[in-house]
C-alpha cells in the first residue's frame, strides 16, 4: 500500500526545484527514448520545444491553440478548487457551440458583429445548462457528478451528430454531415496586422483570454465568492461553520465552468472552422484538465499551462513534418512530460509511506 | 564619408544577388517537396494505410526526386488548417490532404499560397490551385454483389454502412445492381454503423446480420471486425480498402483496394512538367479525377475461397468493367419503391450519382434522414 501524507510544511526552495527536475527527468528519458528509436535525439527535442517558438506565425499558432485550452482550464479551476469535479467540459463545450451555431444559423444574413455578443452569450448559456444537469443531480439527488458530467459528453456528441448529419445539414452538401457556412455577423475575424497582414489563423478570440486571466484572478483572490470557494475547496468544514451554503457554490461553479466552456466553444467554431461539423471539439475539454492542474489551479499558472501543453503538441507536428517521427513516438513523450510534471507537483505537497497493506 | 556608405552599400547588395545565385541554382536540382496529411496513424489495414502505401510508391517512382513530409492524426478542424499551412510555408509544392473533412481547411490554406499545389481526396469544391480526386469505390461492390448473389444460400446480403451519404448510397446500389444481375431473389439488408471506424461497432453489426440469417457481408467500413466475425461463424464478405485476407482467410472473397499510388505519381509527374492542372470536370460532384478499376485506382484482389465457375463469373464482371462494357447504373432503373429512376437505354451521369438518396430495387428498407 502508497499512502499520501500531506507535508506539514512545503519547502520554498521545492517549489522552485520541482519543476526543474522534472524537466531534467523529463529530457532525460525523452533523450534515451528518442536515441534508442534512432532520431536525432538533440534535433527532435528542439522541434519539439524551441521550433513553435522559431517564427512569430508560429507563435500565435501556439495562441490560438492553447485559447480554448485556457478558458475551459480557467472554469474547471474553480470547479476543482472547490472539490467539484466536473470532467465533462468536452460536452458542454460542445453544446455551447451548438446552441450558438444554432441563433447564428437562424439569421443567414446577418453582418454586424455586434450579433457575436448574442452568440457568445447563447454559447455561455448552453455550455451553463449542460453543467446544471450534473449541478442539480449533485445537490438535490447526490448524484455523483464525475460520472453524470462525464456521461453527458457522449449525449453531447452524439447529439450534435444527429444536428449536423439531419436538421440543420446544409442541403447543398451532398449528404455529408456540415451545416451551411455562419453568416458573417456570426464569425470571428482574422487579427490583421500592419505590414504583416495575419498572422496564421490568430484571431480576436484571443482578446478573451487576456480578459479573461486577471478578471478570474480578481474573482478568485479578491472576492468573497472566490474566498468562499478556496475555503469550500480546502477546508468544508470550516466553510460549514461559516455558514457558507455548499450548495449554491457547487451549482455557481458548474454554471460557470460550463458557461466558459461553452464560450470557449463558440470562438472556436466562429473563428476556426466557420460552419457546424460532426466534431468540433478534438478533446479540448478533457484536456483542459490537465491544464487546470498543471497551471496548480492559479489563473496565471494556466495561462502558461494552456500555452506549455499548445507547444508540445505543435511541436509534435513539427517533429513528424520535418524528421518523420510518428505521433505515437512524440505522444510518449508528452506522457512522460506531463507524468513528470504532476509528479513533481504532488511530491512538493505529499510525503509517500509505504506501508503493509492489509487484504 | 557618403562615398564609402554607398561603396558598402553597393558590397552588401552584391553580397546579397551573389547570395541569391547561391540559394536560387542550389534549389534548381532540388526535389520536388510533397506533403501529406493523414486522417489517423496508418496501421496496417483501412483507410489511411492505402494512402500510405501510396505514398511509397511516389517515394519509391520518385527516390531522390522528390521529399516527402507526412503528418498523421490531423483531426479534421482548426488542427487541419494549422497543419497544411504549415506544410505550405516549409516549401511542400504540391499537398495532399487525404479525408474529406480536410475540405476546407484545405481550401482557406490554398488561398494563401496561389503558387503551391493541392489535391483534397473525396471533396466536392475546387479552386485555381486546389484539385480534388477519388475513387469509384462503386465499382468493386458492383463484382461483390455478383459474387454475392452467387454464394448465397440465404439469399440474405448484410451490408455495413457508415454514413448515410451518397458515396456510400451509390455503393450499396451498385452492389444491388451486382448482385440482380446473377440473383433476382436475394436482397441486402443495411444497417448504419454511423463511423468509418469503430471495430466494437461493426463487428455488432456484423453479429446482428448473420443472427438475422445473412450469410454473405460486405461493408463501407473501415475495420476487418466484420470480416473477423464472419470467420468466426462461417459466413463470408469483403475487404475494405486494403487486402484484409490476414484478418480472415477463409472468410474474405475478394478485396476492393484502393490504389492511390498511380494517381499521386500522374499528378506529381505533371507538377514536375509545369502541367498540374485541376482538370475541367463539372464542380459539383467529387473527383475532377474519378478514377476506377479502368485507371488502375480501384484494384481488386485475388478471386479466393470460391468455386472455379463464380471466380469465372467475377472475373467476367471485372473485365466487362474494365473495358467498359457493362455500365453498372444503366436503365432502366427502378428504385424500392418502385418508382423508375431512369428509363432503358439511357444510364445516370456522375452527377446524378452524387445525387443519390433512394436505393435501388434489392434493397430492404429505406434511406435514414
Amino acid at each position: 500500500m502508497i499512502t499520501f501524507i500531506p507535508r506539514d510544511k512545503v519547502s520554498k526552495n521545492w517549489i522552485i526545484i520541482a519543476p526543474i527536475l522534472s524537466i531534467v527527468f523529463t529530457i532525460f528519458f525523452g533523450l534515451l527514448i528518442f536515441t534508442f528509436l534512432g532520431y536525432n535525439p538533440l534535433e527532435t527535442l528542439y522541434q519539439i520545444f524551441v521550433s513553435p517558438f522559431s517564427r512569430i506565425d508560429r507563435i500565435s499558432d501556439i495562441l490560438v491553440k492553447a485559447c480554448p485550452l485556457i478558458i475551459i482550464g480557467t472554469g474547471l479551476m474553480l470547479c476543482f478548487k472547490s472539490n467539484v469535479w466536473n470532467i465533462g467540459a468536452e460536452g458542454q463545450f460542445i453544446m455551447g457551440a451548438l446552441l450558438a451555431g444554432f441563433i447564428a444559423l437562424s439569421f443567414p444574413n446577418i453582418e454586424t458583429k455586434f450579433f457575436l455578443l448574442i452568440t457568445i452569450l447563447a454559447g455561455f448559456v448552453g455550455g451553463a445548462l449542460w453543467a446544471f444537469i450534473p449541478a442539480i443531480l449533485k445537490t438535490k439527488l447526490n448524484v455523483n457528478e464525475i460520472l453524470v458530467s462525464l456521461m453527458l459528453v457522449y449525449v453531447a456528441m452524439l447529439f450534435i451528430d444527429f444536428i449536423v448529419r439531419g436538421p440543420l445539414r446544409d442541403p447543398m452538401s451532398f449528404g455529408f454531415p456540415l451545416s451551411k457556412p455562419y453568416p458573417e455577423g456570426a464569425l470571428i475575424n482574422k487579427i490583421p496586422f500592419p505590414g504583416i497582414g495575419f498572422l496564421g489563423q490568430l484571431h480576436y478570440g484571443i482578446l478573451f483570454v487576456f480578459l479573461l486571466v486577471p478578471f478570474s484572478w480578481i474573482f478568485v483572490n479578491k472576492t468573497l465568492s472566490g474566498f468562499k470557494i478556496n475555503v469550500l475547496g480546502s477546508a468544508p468544514q470550516a466553510a460549514k461553520f461559516a455558514g457558507f451554503k455548499q450548495n449554491s457554490i457547487t451549482i455557481t461553479v458548474l454554471l460557470l465552468s460550463g458557461g466558459l466552456a461553452g464560450v470557449a466553444g463558440v470562438i472556436e467554431v466562429s473563428a476556426n472552422i466557420g460552419q457546424l461539423q460532426p466534431e468540433v471539439s478534438f478533446g479540448y475539454g478533457f484536456t483542459a484538465i490537465i491544464v487546470a492542474f498543471l497551471g496548480r489551479l492559479s489563473p496565471i499558472g494556466i495561462l502558461f499551462a494552456g500555452i506549455i501543453i499548445a507547444t508540445v503538441k505543435l511541436g509534435a507536428d513539427n517533429a513528424q513534418m520535418t524528421m518523420g517521427i510518428p505521433k505515437v513516438v512524440t505522444g510518449l513523450f508528452e506522457g512522460i512530460l506531463l507524468f513528470f510534471l504532476l509528479t513533481g507537483e504532488t511530491l512538493q505537497k505529499y510525503k509517500i509511506k509505504w506501508s503493509e497493506g492489509k487484504k | 564619408m557618403i562615398k564609402f556608405c554607398t561603396r558598402i552599400f553597393s558590397l552588401i547588395t552584391l553580397g546579397i544577388s551573389v547570395l541569391f545565385f547561391v540559394i536560387s541554382s542550389a534549389f534548381a536540382g532540388s526535389p520536388t517537396k510533397v506533403g501529406f496529411v493523414y486522417l489517423t496513424t496508418p496501421g496496417d489495414h483501412g483507410w489511411t494505410y492505402a494512402h500510405e502505401l501510396g505514398k511509397q510508391m511516389v517515394e519509391k517512382r520518385f527516390g531522390k526526386d522528390v521529399k516527402v513530409s507526412v503528418v498523421e492524426n490531423v483531426p479534421e478542424g482548426p488542427d487541419a488548417t494549422r497543419v497544411i499551412r504549415e506544410l505550405a510555408k516549409q516549401g511542400n509544392e504540391i499537398i495532399f490532404t487525404t479525408s474529406f473533412g480536410y475540405m476546407e481547411p484545405t481550401l482557406k490554406v490554398a488561398k494563401e499560397f496561389p503558387n503551391i499545389k493541392f489535391e483534397h481526396i473525396t471533396g466536392y469544391k475546387r479552386s485555381k490551385n486546389v484539385a480534388t480526386g477519388n475513387i469509384r469505390f462503386y465499382e468493386g461492390r458492383y463484382i461483390q454483389g455478383v459474387v454475392a448473389g452467387l454464394m448465397t444460400k440465404t439469399n440474405k446480403i448484410g451490408y455495413i454502412g457508415a454514413y448515410p451519404i451518397a458515396e456510400v448510397i451509390m455503393g450499396i446500389n451498385a452492389f444491388a445492381q451486382g448482385l440482380k444481375s446473377v440473383n433476382k431473389d436475394a436482397s441486402i439488408s443495411v444497417i448504419w454503423a454511423n463511423t468509418w471506424y469503430d471495430p466494437v461497432k461493426e463487428a455488432d453489426a456484423a453479429k446482428v446480420h448473420i443472427a438475422e440469417g445473412a450469410d454473405v457481408l460486405a461493408q463501407h467500413t473501415d475495420s476487418p471486425a466484420m470480416l473477423q466475425i464472419a470467420e468466426k461463424n462461417g459466413a463470408m464478405g469483403f475487404g475494405q480498402s486494403t487486402d484484409m485476407s490476414a484478418f480472415a482467410p477463409k472468410a474474405q472473397l475478394f478485396a476492393s483496394i484502393n490504389n492511390w499510388g498511380p494517381y499521386y505519381i500522374k499528378k506529381i509527374e505533371e507538377l514536375r512538367n509545369g502541367k498540374w492542372n485541376t482538370g475541367d470536370g463539372p464542380n459539383h460532384w467529387p473527383g475532377n479525377v474519378w478514377g476506377g478499376i479502368k485507371s488502375d485506382m480501384l484494384v481488386i484482389s485475388k478471386f479466393q475461397n470460391m468455386p472455379a465457375n463464380v471466380a469465372q463469373k467475377a472475373q467476367e464482371a471485372l473485365d466487362g468493367i474494365k473495358s467498359g462494357k457493362i455500365n453498372i447504373f444503366a436503365g432502366p432503373l427502378i428504385d424500392n419503391t418502385g418508382k423508375e429512376i431512369i428509363p432503358a437505354g439511357k444510364a445516370l451521369d456522375d452527377g446524378a450519382l452524387w445525387g443519390m438518396n433512394y436505393y435501388l430495387q434489392g434493397v430492404n428498407g429505406k434511406v435514414p434522414g
